[in-house]
Parts: C-alpha cells; sequence; structure tokens
C-alpha cells in the first residue's frame, strides 16, 4: 500500500474526484469509516433492541426479520453489531487523542530538556517491555471499570510509541539552523518548543494517531474477549465473539458479522493511517 | 565494541526494573485494598485481615516493594491465591504448549514474510507487490480470534481437515502435535507475517537502489542470488531488529490465541488467572513475558552487533 501511484492525469480535474483519483486509500478507507461512524451514530434510529432477549427466536439464521440471524439468547445479531460499533469507535478516538496528547507532551519535555530525558526514556522502555493486553487486562481486571478504566487501560501502553516518536523529530529539529538561530535570538525555551519545534511533529502524529486508534479498537476486542473490557451487558464485537463461539458450529452467523465490522472497521483505519503516511511522511513512506 | 555490550546487557536491569515498578504499583495503587481484591467477592472480613497480615500489607509501601524484589532475585514469583502452587511452578507446567506455539509461529511467520517482502520488493509496483501488500494491511487488521475462529470453521466443522481445539505435547508424536499447532500458529502468526514483510520490502528497496546491486547485476550475477546473497543480507539490520519488536505482538496474542484453541499453556493460565483476579498470576505472568521480550531484543541487538561488521560503536 506504499505504492505512491503515478500520476496519469493528462488534464486536471477539480474537487474530490481529483483527490479520490490520486489518494485510493485515503478515500477507500475514510468512506467506509465514515459509514461505520454514521451506523454508531444513528444506532437507535438504524436498529432495534440489542438487548431484547427472545428465546423462542434463538440461533435463527439470516433471514428478512433477522438480517444477521440471532444469537444464543434468541437476541438480534444485527441491532448488537450496530450497537457494537459504538464502544469500538468511542475506544479507539478517545485513545488515539489521549495518547497523542500525552505522549507528545511528554516527548517534547524529553527531547527538549536533555536531564529529562534519561529517565523518561528509562520509563518509557520499562513499559513497551509490558506485552499492551496483559497490561490492560491487569489495569481493568483490578478496578472492574467501565469504559472509561478500558480507555484508560489501553491508552497507557500506546503512550510509549508516541514518546519516541515525538523525541525523534524534537531531537532532529533541534539540529536545524532556524532553531538555532531562535536560540541566538535569546528567545525562551518554551517559545522554542512551541513555535518552532512543534509543528514538525504534526504530519507524523496524525499519521500515528490512525496506528494507535486501529490498535487500540484492536485491543478493546480483545479485552472484551477475554471477558476484562467494558462491563459484558454493554454490546461489543468482542464479547458477541466471546459469547456466541460455542455455538460456531451451529450459527456460524454469530460470531461471522461482529467479526467482519471488526476488521472492516480496523482495515478502514489502517487504510486511512496508510494513506496519510504516503502524503504527509514520506521519510516513514520509505522506510514501511 | 566490548564495552558496548557490557552497557547493552547492563541497561536490561534498569528497563525490568522499570517493569517491575509498573506490575508492583498495579495492585497496590490502584483503587481499593489489594487484601480485598485477593480475597474475592465472598470475603469476611477475617478473610481480609488475614491477607493483609501474611503479605505484609499494613508495612510501609517501600519496604514491601524491597521484599518483593529480593523475592523476585531468588526466582520467587509468589503463590497462587487458590492452588497455592509457586506461580513459578505453574509457568514451568505450561511452558510446553506456549513454547511450541510461540516458536512455530515465529518459525512460518519469519519464512513466509521474508519470502514475500523479498518477492514484493523484486517486483516493485507490479501486481505481485499489490498483493503482499494488500494482505499487509490485512494481516494486521483482523484480530487474532477472528482469524482463528474462522479458520476453525473451514478448516475444522466444515472441511473437517484439522481437529478444532485442544493440545498434544510433542512427546505423543510429531504429527499430532503440529497437527493441533498449525491453524493457531497460523491465526498467531498473522499480524507478526504483515509487519515482517512490510519491514522486509522497505529494506530491500533500499538496498536494491544501491550501486553495488547495480555493479553486481551488471557483471551478469543471477536473480536469485543477488537477491539472497547481495541485497537481502545487506537488508537484514532492520528486518532482524522488527522480528525482536514483533515479540510484543506474538506474546499479546499468545494470550488470545490459546483461548480460542483450548490450548493449555501460559495464556490460558492468565486468562484463567484474571476470571478468578489470582493476583500473583497476573504478576509473574507479565514479569515473565516482560523478561522474555527483553532478553530477546537484547539476543537480538548482540547478534547483529557481532554479525554485521558495519555496526561499530
Amino acid at each position: 500500500m506504499a505504492v505512491a501511484l503515478p500520476e496519469t492525469e493528462a488534464r486536471p480535474k477539480r474537487g474530490f474526484a481529483r483527490f479520490a483519483r490520486r489518494n485510493p486509500t485515503i478515500v477507500t478507507g475514510a468512506v467506509l469509516l465514515l459509514f461505520m461512524a454514521l451506523v454508531a451514530l444513528f444506532a437507535p434510529l438504524i436498529a432495534g433492541d440489542p438487548l431484547a432477549i427472545t428465546p423462542i427466536n434463538r440461533l435463527q439464521a439470516p433471514s428478512s426479520e433477522w438480517w444477521f440471524g440471532t444469537d444464543h439468547l434468541g437476541r438480534d445479531v444485527f441491532a448488537r453489531t450496530v450497537y457494537g460499533a459504538r464502544v469500538s469507535l468511542i475506544v479507539g478516538l478517545s485513545v488515539a487523542i489521549a495518547a497523542v496528547v500525552l505522549g507528545l507532551v511528554i516527548g517534547l519535555l524529553a527531547g527538549y530538556y536533555r536531564g529529562l530525558d534519561a529517565v523518561i526514556m528509562r520509563v518509557m522502555d520499562g513499559l513497551m517491555a509490558i506485552p499492551a493486553i496483559l497490561l490492560a487486562i491487569a489495569l481493568v481486571a483490578l478496578t472492574r471499570g467501565g469504559v472509561l478504566v478500558v480507555i484508560i487501560a489501553i491508552t497507557i501502553p500506546e503512550v510509549p510509541r508516541v514518546v519516541r516518536l515525538v523525541r525523534a523529530v524534537v531531537l532532529t529539529a533541534r539540529e536545524q539552523a532556524y532553531v538555532e538561530a531562535a536560540v541566538a535570538t535569546a528567545s525562551s525555551g518554551l517559545k522554542i518548543l512551541l513555535r518552532h519545534i512543534l509543528p514538525n511533529t504534526v504530519a507524523p502524529l496524525i499519521v500515528q494517531a490512525t496506528y494507535i486508534c486501529a490498535s487500540a479498537i484492536l485491543i478493546e476486542s480483545a479485552l472484551s474477549f477475554l471477558g476484562a473490557g467494558v462491563p459484558p451487558e454493554i454490546p461489543t464485537w468482542g464479547n458477541m465473539i466471546a459469547s456466541s463461539r460455542l455455538f460456531l458450529q451451529m450459527a456460524p452467523w454469530t460470531v461471522l458479522f461482529p467479526g467482519i465490522s471488526l476488521a472492516l472497521v480496523v482495515l478502514a483505519i489502517n487504510l486511512v493511517g496508510d494513506g496519510l503516511r504516503d502524503r504527509l511522511d514520506p521519510r516513514l513512506a520509505r522506510r514501511m | 565494541m566490548t564495552a558496548y555490550l557490557i552497557r547493552r546487557v547492563l541497561a536490561t536491569i534498569p528497563t525490568m526494573g522499570i517493569v517491575a515498578v509498573f506490575v508492583f504499583l498495579l495492585l497496590h495503587v490502584t483503587p481499593g485494598d489489594p487484601a480485598a481484591i485477593i480475597a474475592g467477592d465472598n470475603a469476611t472480613p477475617q478473610n481480609i485481615a488475614a491477607i493483609r497480615e501474611r503479605l505484609g500489607l499494613d508495612d510501609p509501601l517501600w519496604q514491601q516493594f524491597l521484599r518483593w524484589i529480593f523475592q523476585l532475585a531468588q526466582g520467587d514469583l509468589g503463590v497462587s491465591m487458590f492452588s497455592n502452587v509457586p506461580v513459578s511452578t505453574l509457568i514451568m507446567q505450561r511452558l510446553e504448549p506456549t513454547l511450541s506455539l510461540a516458536l512455530l509461529s515465529i518459525t512460518l511467520a519469519v519464512v513466509l514474510a521474508i519470502a514475500a517482502g523479498v518477492l514484493a520488493a523484486w517486483k516493485a509496483g507490479r501486481t505481485l507487490d499489490r498483493v503482499v501488500m494488500g494482505f499487509a494491511v490485512f494481516g494486521f487488521s483482523v484480530p487474532v480470534f477472528v482469524v482463528g475462529y474462522l479458520m476453525i470453521y473451514l478448516f475444522a466443522i466444515e472441511l473437517r481437515w484439522l481437529p478444532v481445539q485442544g493440545y498434544r505435547p510433542i512427546a505423543e508424536g510429531f504429527w499430532p502435535w503440529l497437527r493441533h499447532l498449525i491453524m493457531p500458529a497460523t491465526a498467531l502468526g498473522l499480524a507478526y507475517v504483515a509487519l515482517i514483510a512490510r519491514i522486509t520490502r522497505a529494506s530491500m528497496l533500499e538496498v536494491l537502489a544501491e550501486d553495488y546491486v547495480r555493479t553486481a547485476r551488471a557483471k551478469g550475477v543471477a536473480t536469485p542470488p543477488l537477491l539472497l546473497k547481495h541485497a537481502l543480507k545487506n537488508a537484514a539490520v532492520p528486518i532482524v531488529t522488527v522480528i525482536g519488536i514483533g515479540v510484543a505482538l506474538l506474546i499479546s496474542g499468545v494470550v488470545i490465541t490459546e483461548t480460542v484453541f483450548n490450548i493449555p499453556g501460559i495464556g490460558r493460565l492468565t486468562v484463567d488467572a484474571i476470571n478468578k483476579r489470582d493476583y500473583p498470576i497476573i504478576q509473574g505472568v507479565i514479569l515473565v513475558f516482560s523478561l522474555v521480550y527483553v532478553l530477546v531484543n537484547l539476543i537480538v541487538d548482540v547478534v547483529y552487533t557481532l554479525v554485521d561488521p558495519r555496526i561499530r560503536y
């Protein structure tokens, strides 16, 4: 996906069509993602009650009445899949924002104030050594919290990635002539950091944020799947698959639809990320 | 170089120290009384008091930490709250399935991914390249458990080629062992394949643009030795680094894969411990897995420092 498409355009087109031709991955991903976001947002208008239990209708195959079939309690898999999008997208977005903000602050400090660097980076190395899912599981299991705890638990292991990235950008920027010039004109440290160094981090951070969002959705689904996620009464794709797995042979649709939705959302985000990376960060694009 | 190696080995100590601090603080700083958490939902105040006493939870935090670190240094990971079996014993009992799964997965992933990455770089921009890179994005996007259940449905339930779940020790024969591990190792390795294939392609593309590759080609070196001997060998450092870093992916995946395929390994041990809130086991497993990650990356660094004459410190 890292391949830059050659410009075949002879006549310049305008607007969206032109953008879409030049950035097929971003547009494919973004359209898919927008669709999922709208589904999540308007879930009550699209689907029925995801919690309604109708034992008489258990394990019904997909039909015109039950688009995605029903699960072992007779719950509507379509409604649950639609509502499941909410948790995934909220967690993905929140973790991406929280991890980027935290990582940005810590990374700027580490990169600019050399005294802090060694300490911060050792802590980050330690944090990175702990498997993300295990750390998140342990945090959630201990506090038995809701969505907020899940978000915090997934954010913590993602922060070091952002810190490392921001720090690397700052270290490079520090050596640039315009920063040296700012230092020579006796600008304050904070001003240099915010006005001259911060803008360099924007492009790689946007790319990183999309990957963190994808990773957060995968980890959330894994936590729900393992029974250490959001409370089980909230439908998520992970806990849908976990509760239906014993019925895989009789009712594969109970696993299939949440599974496909999960894969599609993560795929969409990764496509947007890859496309943005190729556009915004050619250095990284060449490396990956 | 010796000085570098010594420094590199010593650098793992603060890293593991930080890991230990995190794992310790997890239990002691999160809201709630650790004794109450360990005792579970149906504990009486007497139970809780007994646990406080036994774990020394009334001592100052730093004393508890030092005592815990001292035990760890002696290889004592604590004792399961439920079975009263030492955590290190539990982990050793579960080692074979997890190690089999992880090693098979790494082997499969490295072989497939490097082959795919080299081919993609060779045919850069062509259909083969697009297919490989498309597959890589896909591999990053599909969760281990979704792939796992799809494979079970297709290859075990519908086609009946492979057993649905479970594990056979290698002592019971190589073929039954392998049959039970093919699907888990493939599902687990998918994201790892994607990661390594991408970096292999990128690293190869860089090397293939070098002058000496053009010279070799002009000299009439055939394509296979050109790709493998001239290019891949010189593209190896980033690939090997990512293989090391990717072990983190694998470790997280093990926990899920063992649940999907009902493999009685360390991952299952962890999930069972979570459901029972058996905290010493969770702590022990996190420490051991983190140590594995740190050691693998230490070995990777040391090996390519020794092997690659271009790296000098």
